[in-house]
């Protein structure tokens, strides 16, 4: 009758032990910044500790699933927004149907400027807004712009890591990144003039 | 040298500019560009302030008690109990 060596099956245990420690630390390190953005993707405070919460209680029973050496904070950020799709967030129409956009600042400090008006007035107003008018700008954002500016804007994540943590193409991320963050400063100069 | 068509394309660039996502090629276009145009470089100083500013004043930090509840977290799967 042949056993495993003692010593050798004692020797994988303690190894396993080591390595989920490890882990269970590295993803703690983390916190502070899965919060961070985690807090801009849902309404309130404790919606994000609850997001938070159940973000790491998933990701520590699935601890053996995350590969050594790779992006930690995106596969984190993987389980999150998961989570946040499965609360049954509703689903935004595709953002394409949206109405047709405001021609962009550019063109329009372009033709300003040519006709001798201040261009660039936006500086000015945007730095006079309080974090109140930017946390609110951002959560009026459609749900698929406001993930990827949020996850590249607040995350400071490429837009490779933001296309798999979302599971979209690249160019997906590209797209709705510009569109997103062209919305925002829309918003804010709304908030900014009214 | 700074016409409009170049403006053009370096607007259509500032945004990978900013994000350092361009090419290399690209990248340099871009700053070949912004270093000769007052206008395009406002623009690029706009941004990357904006940029900060909201990633800065958006930025919020864990509620106290939070990371202990993570921590209580480790291990919630079956242990042997000792």
């Amino acid at each position: 009758m042949s056993e495993p060596e003692p010593d050798s099956e004692a020797r994988r245990i303690a190894g396993a032990a080591r390595d989920r420690i490890r882990f269970e630390e590295e993803a703690l390190g983390l916190a502070d910044q899965v919060y961070r953005v985690a807090r801009r993707l849902v309404g309130s405070r404790e919606e994000a500790e609850d997001l938070v919460q159940d973000t790491y209680a998933r990701a520590f029973r699935s601890w053996r699933s995350y590969t050594p050496g790779t992006n930690m904070r995106a596969w984190l950020l993987r389980i999150l927004t998961n989570l946040n799709i499965d609360r049954g967030r509703r689903i935004q129409r595709s953002p394409d149907l949206q109405p047709l956009e405001e021609t962009d600042y550019y063109l329009a400090n372009r033709v300003a400027e040519s006709r001798g008006e201040q261009a660039l007035e936006q500086e000015r107003v945007v730095e006079g807004l309080s974090q109140d008018s930017i946390v609110n700008a951002l959560s009026s954002l459609p749900h698929n712009f406001r993930d990827v500016v949020v996850l590249v804007d607040i995350g400071e994540f490429s837009y490779a890591d933001a296309a798999q943590i979302l599971d979209v193409p690249i160019g997906t991320v590209m797209s709705r990144l510009h569109r997103g963050r062209r919305q925002l400063k829309q918003r804010l100069a709304e908030e900014a003039t009214a | 040298m700074s016409g409009i068509g170049d403006c053009e394309k370096c607007e259509e660039l500032l945004q990978g500019f900013l994000d350092r996502e361009l090419t290399a090629a690209e990248h340099e276009l871009a700053e070949l560009h912004l270093n000769g145009c007052d206008y395009c470089r406002r623009r690029y100083t706009f941004e990357a302030s904006l940029r900060r500013y909201v990633r800065l004043t958006a930025a919020e930090r864990m509620p106290p008690g939070l990371m202990a509840k993570l921590v209580q977290l480790r291990g919630t799967d079956a242990q042997p109990s000792s």
